[in-house]
């Protein structure tokens, strides 16, 4: 068994990072040209990380399947980005920022990791401003802040409803700089279908050129994985809809662990289901809780318009359980709290999944062109899709997944137990323990790209200065000839059913058995429905056109059949885990108030999990989390 | 410098100050065959006093000829690159926006080259009708006057005219509108008060020199 | 606002699934080298709620178990802000309305009608395969200056710069384009005005965006013009189909700064 070492540098908490950066080892400039950087993913952490280390100069390759690097699904975050800038004076600080998101996370991280996190988040601001970011501004002329779920501060600086957006266009400006400077090579429509493996080290990735159908290989002293989260793993989420965990599975196939995959996080606030053809669902920012108020009627299936009934009979069951935090309660407590209040029958809309997120109260006070300002857009939009008017009547949400907090395994450097294999942003597990609080992703992608991969990434480099990977070793050859086999083996099958059809069924299982809650009942069995379901898929898909070809049916077969994998391994995960934390909600373990009862004795720790072959289960690591600074404490936010 | 002059920017900013200064001259052009409703005399000593500038005249017309010139130029090689650059149109072709000042502009700017040609073959180099050049007046000042009002009297002439000032008047809308914005001298705001001033300008423009054969035609004014 | 409002369903206790059929006419391009033709094909029973990206995967989906090839078309956050899709609608670059085509929805269309759908003609857009085209040339114009060359960690505390909240809203304005490259496509003149317009708008606004102002818009202009987009004839057509509501005063804006730094240089 391998042990995991965390590689946390010594020293009290606010130390740790000035100690690591006072003694990693550095690159000469002359050196880092001799270094090959591949970087996967071109989001906030990818093209953060790609252009960081293309500027300090690296020669690095960076490759998105995207037909631009802008379109990572960083750009559709709404909210906001969390900094502990207080420029509120409102008593915010780095270690107030680095205990809610501890907090937020339900006590699931690492404390050394989430309080750099803290730190470095100071710097992201003034790297963002730089760059241009046109952030909210003040009359005044200063940064306008607002808050955010799971905080008592105003700590989240925000662009419009287009937060992500506006950053990753800054970092995408960095990107092409330096592309446009030629020091960084950018491969549009190209995906990682395989990582090349070399005497334990990641040394090289298998590409599969979109446009061509060509299968390249490319080798580097090391491989950053930047490509995001599975959320879409459920099928319905409010990830893109090319999402996908393909580079970070396929990771895992070659020796990667890949840890806490039960951690998704469920976001309270997106646009009810319609109906099975649906193909997403749309998250309305979170930032709508400031302004909100969140209820459902006090009766069962009381079929009343909503400004029919009157306040009496209304249950603002929010304000109600959690007065100090009202409604913005932390994501997983309001989103399970919203489907408590349907299962009990008193749901709205159509389907009855759905509570009213109401703004009248706001209006009143505020005036609705403030309200406009602060959300014309999401407004715009809520009507565009549902064909409502929020001005006038409640908006109608519900929660649906939108993030995963688990993800490959990597130490405090961000490498993976395979050295040299680096993984940023949402795809490792990092920083946002068992729930990440709003407004955290963005700090935690930029965080990685910007300010600590290219610190981390000397330490192992140093020892690499005599091991240069060649495309010729058989282990490319072999990764080729593997990727080569998977493809032509989805084109082979000739069934009828579309991959859609099988990922439809996939989220299904996993929403219906693994989602808000969990039980060892349900997670029995979808850990039996899903091989089921894969082996179909494996009889009865049909996989349209050539391999040789612009196929984006192939592309997504493929995502697919990784999905199916997934989906096993987190349902198993989650069975293994019998405690509720944060995002993983077991109906076993609650307190007699129906909140999460966590086990800190047997479950604090992080649940890494290695792959050991198709025919075999994988086996369970543990990294223990040792809390040297704060003392877990059960989650309140009464 | 030489950047500017073979960047699409650059060379739209020459279609727009020459069309600046062309709409400089079909003012002052205006102001003076308006000058007919003030009599003949009046008129011909204009004109004669136009004729005694000399080498100014002459300074005048190339400088016209150039702007003209200039204005065609960038604007067909403009329209060459356009063309290459949408190869096909759309199968259900929406117009979006677009006026029909817009979309017209290189025909009506077409139409008034070619009126312009016939104008001054007619009423400067008088070819189409020689008999003008002799025509004087009591004070010995070529006749315009008589020229003008005798010309606008053939109802084909006065047809031609006034399309054709129709058409400068919806080349003007939509020229002067573009003036701004290619010069960048807008913003959302006043984007639409220019855009009103060019429409009210090419009424102006329209309703002046249109003026001149309608009220020949309706005999307004005597024909000397 | 794309849609009518008459299909609210608010207080409807069942969701009553009323399916519309529709005939489509859509482009069918093997490779970007081959010709491409006009396909029809039946649009049978798509729910009135579905988005017209949504009735595109149900077409496909029921191409595949007929054993067709499914139609190519790009298409990823569905939210209106990755600026992934890029097909006209019926003549219209990202379809009816303003917001990208994935926030079309099937209610906007009268049941029965022919819809027509093709890929950009943008001669600097080729064609993919389908509807799917290559857009890179925006990449390769913001890479020729679209930036602000900011090295990472060199930045001073973000309070020591005050931008007034008008040039700051200004600047979001324009910096809320999503590269989806509609306004080229709406040009008759296939010009990226807009796009260049919008990124140096956004930049020569902004106090950090100074130093780099003259050589921004210089290098952005040419290799807009090196590219093989049309010139700008103030049709206003990309104004009118903009998704991200992206106004053209922001080419008057890119005509001034290019014609200062001109005059300046």
């Amino acid at each position: 068994m391998t042990a995991l070492n965390s590689k946390i540098p010594p020293g009290p908490l606010e130390k740790k990072w000035e100690n690591f950066k006072k003694t990693a080892p550095l690159i000469s400039p002359t050196n880092k040209r001799k270094f090959n950087i591949v970087v996967i993913g071109s989001g906030l952490a990818g093209a953060s990380a790609a252009a960081t280390l293309a500027q300090e100069g690296y020669q690095v390759d960076c490759f998105s399947f995207h037909d631009s690097p802008r379109r990572a699904h960083s750009i559709a975050a709404q909210g906001g980005i969390n900094a502990a800038k207080n420029y509120q004076n409102d008593g915010d600080s780095v270690w107030r920022l680095f205990y809610d998101t501890l907090k937020g996370g339900d006590f699931r991280s690492r404390e050394a990791n989430v309080y750099r996190l803290a730190e470095v988040s100071l710097h992201i601001i003034d790297q963002c401003v730089a760059q241009g970011v046109p952030f909210a501004r003040e009359y005044g002329g200063q940064l306008a802040n607002r808050s955010f779920g799971g905080a008592q501060v105003s700590r989240t600086f925000y662009a419009r409803g287009q937060t992500g957006q506006q950053l990753l266009l800054g970092a995408y400006g960095s990107l092409s700089h330096q592309i446009g400077a030629g020091r960084l090579r950018m491969h549009t429509h190209s995906e990682m279908l395989d990582l090349v493996v070399i005497n334990g080290h990641a040394k090289g990735v298998i590409i599969r050129h979109l446009l061509t159908g060509a299968i390249l290989r490319y080798a580097a002293d090391a491989v950053v994985l930047a490509t995001g989260g599975y959320s879409n793993v459920y099928y319905l989420s409010t990830n893109a809809r090319g999402s996908n965990a393909t580079a970070i599975w396929r990771s895992y196939k070659r020796g990667a662990l890949f840890a806490n995959p039960c951690y998704t996080q469920i976001h309270p606030t997106c646009i009810p289901v319609a109906g099975d053809y649906q193909s997403k669902l749309t998250l309305m920012s979170e930032s709508l809780r400031n302004d909100g108020r969140i209820w459902v009627p006090k009766k069962k299936g009381d079929q009343r318009l909503p400004h029919q009934i009157p306040q009496q009979e209304r249950d603002y069951y929010l304000e109600r359980k959690y007065p100090a935090y009202g409604n913005l309660a932390p994501r997983d407590i309001a989103s399970r709290s919203a489907k408590e209040v349907c299962d009990q029958g008193r749901g709205v809309g159509p389907s009855g999944l759905g509570v009213y997120l109401d703004f009248e109260d706001s209006i009143t006070r505020l005036g609705k062109k403030v309200i406009e300002e602060r959300y014309g857009n999401l407004f715009e939009m809520y009507e565009n899709i549902t064909g409502e008017n929020a001005y006038e009547h409640p908006m109608r949400i519900f929660p649906a997944l939108h993030y995963t907090m688990g993800g490959l395994w990597v130490d405090y450097h961000l490498m993976s137990n395979l050295p040299g294999l680096y993984v940023l942003g949402e795809a490792n597990f990092s920083d946002h323990g068992a729930n990440r609080l709003g407004a955290s992703a963005l700090m935690q992608g930029l965080a990685d790209g910007y300010f600590i991969l290219p610190y981390t990434l000397g330490s192992y480099l140093c020892t690499q200065f005599e091991t240069k990977p060649s495309i010729d070793l058989p282990e490319f050859e072999q990764a080729q000839e593997a990727v080569l086999a998977t493809t032509s083996r989805l084109l082979e099958v000739r069934g009828s059913l579309s991959a859609h059809y099988f990922h439809r069924e996939l989220g299904k299982i996993l929403w219906e058995h693994c989602g808000m809650t969990r039980s060892e009942k349900s997670l029995q069995e979808a850990l039996s429905e899903i091989p089921k379901l894969r082996e179909r898929f494996w009889k009865e898909i049909n996989v349209p056109g050539s391999n040789d070809s612009f196929n984006k049916s192939l592309e997504y077969a493929g995502r697919v059949a990784d999905f199916l994998e997934l989906g096993e391994l987190l349902a198993r995960d989650a069975l293994h885990r019998r405690e509720s934390c944060g995002g993983h909600f077991r109906t076993e373990y609650q307190r007699p108030d129906g909140e999460a009862l966590r086990n800190d004795e047997l479950f604090s720790c992080v649940q890494a999990w290695q792959y050991q072959g198709e025919a075999s289960e994988p086996t369970l690591l543990q990294e223990p989390l040792c809390y040297e600074f704060v003392q877990p404490g059960m989650r309140n936010y009464k | 410098m030489k950047q500017f002059f073979h960047s699409s920017i650059g060379r739209k900013f020459i279609v727009a100050i020459t069309g600046l200064f062309l709409l400089l001259f079909v003012t002052i052009h205006l102001l003076g065959n308006l000058s007919i409703f003030l009599g003949p005399v009046v008129m011909n000593a204009y004109a004669a006093r136009l004729h005694q500038l000399g080498a100014l005249l002459w300074i005048a017309r190339l400088g016209l000829i150039a702007l003209v010139g200039l204005h065609l130029f960038f604007t067909l090689t403009l329209w060459k690159e356009n063309r290459a650059a949408s190869p096909r149109a759309y199968a259900r072709d929406q117009i979006l926006e677009r006026t029909l000042y817009a979309r017209s502009m290189r025909l009506s700017g077409l139409v008034i080259l070619g009126f312009l040609l016939f104008h001054l073959a007619q009423f400067t180099w008088k070819w189409t009708n020689p008999e003008y050049q002799q025509w004087q007046d009591s004070l010995g000042q070529h006749n315009v006057y008589r020229m003008v009002t005798t010309a606008f009297h053939n109802p084909w002439v006065s047809g031609f005219y006034l399309l054709s000032v129709g058409l400068l008047a919806m080349h003007l809308a939509h020229g002067i509108e573009s003036l701004f914005q290619t010069l960048g001298l807008t913003n959302q705001k006043f984007r639409y008060y220019f855009q009103c001033f060019g429409r009210f300008a090419a009424c102006f423009f329209f309703l002046g020199y249109a003026s001149i054969p309608v009220a020949v035609f309706l005999k307004m004014i005597p024909s000397s | 606002m794309k849609s009518s409002l008459n299909s609210s369903s608010l207080g409807q206790t069942r969701a009553e699934r009323k399916l519309l059929s529709f005939t489509l006419r859509i482009w069918r391009q093997e490779n970007s080298h081959s010709p491409g033709f006009f396909e029809q094909l039946d649009a049978k029973d798509i729910p009135a709620e579905a988005s017209f990206l949504e009735m595109l995967d149900i077409i496909n989906d029921r191409l595949i178990e007929e054993k067709k090839i499914p139609i190519a078309f790009d298409s990823d956050c569905r939210e209106g802000i990755c600026g992934t899709c890029s097909m006209v609608i019926n003549g219209i670059p990202q379809g009816p309305g303003r917001g990208a085509a994935c926030q079309v929805y099937m209610r906007s269309f009268s049941p029965g009608s022919t819809i027509t759908i093709e890929p950009y003609r943008v001669k600097a857009f080729p064609i993919l395969k389908d509807l799917v085209v290559d857009r890179s040339a925006y990449d390769r114009l913001i890479q020729a200056g679209g930036f602000i060359s900011e090295h990472t960690g060199g930045a001073a505390d973000a309070a020591t710069i005050l931008i007034s909240k008008k040039t700051a809203d200004a600047a979001m304005d324009a910096a809320a384009c999503i590269g989806c490259g509609a306004c080229a496509a709406a040009c008759p003149n296939s010009s990226a005005m807009l796009f260049v317009g919008a990124k140096v708008t956004h930049l020569s606004l902004l106090p950090q965006g100074q130093p780099e102002r003259s050589e921004r818009v210089f290098s952005m202009v040419h290799a807009m013009d090196g590219e093989g987009f049309g010139n700008c004839s103030n049709y206003y057509a990309c104004e009118a189909i903009c998704p991200a509501n992206i106004s053209a005063s922001v080419i008057a804006t890119l005509n001034r700064e290019f014609i200062k730094a001109s005059i300046t240089l």
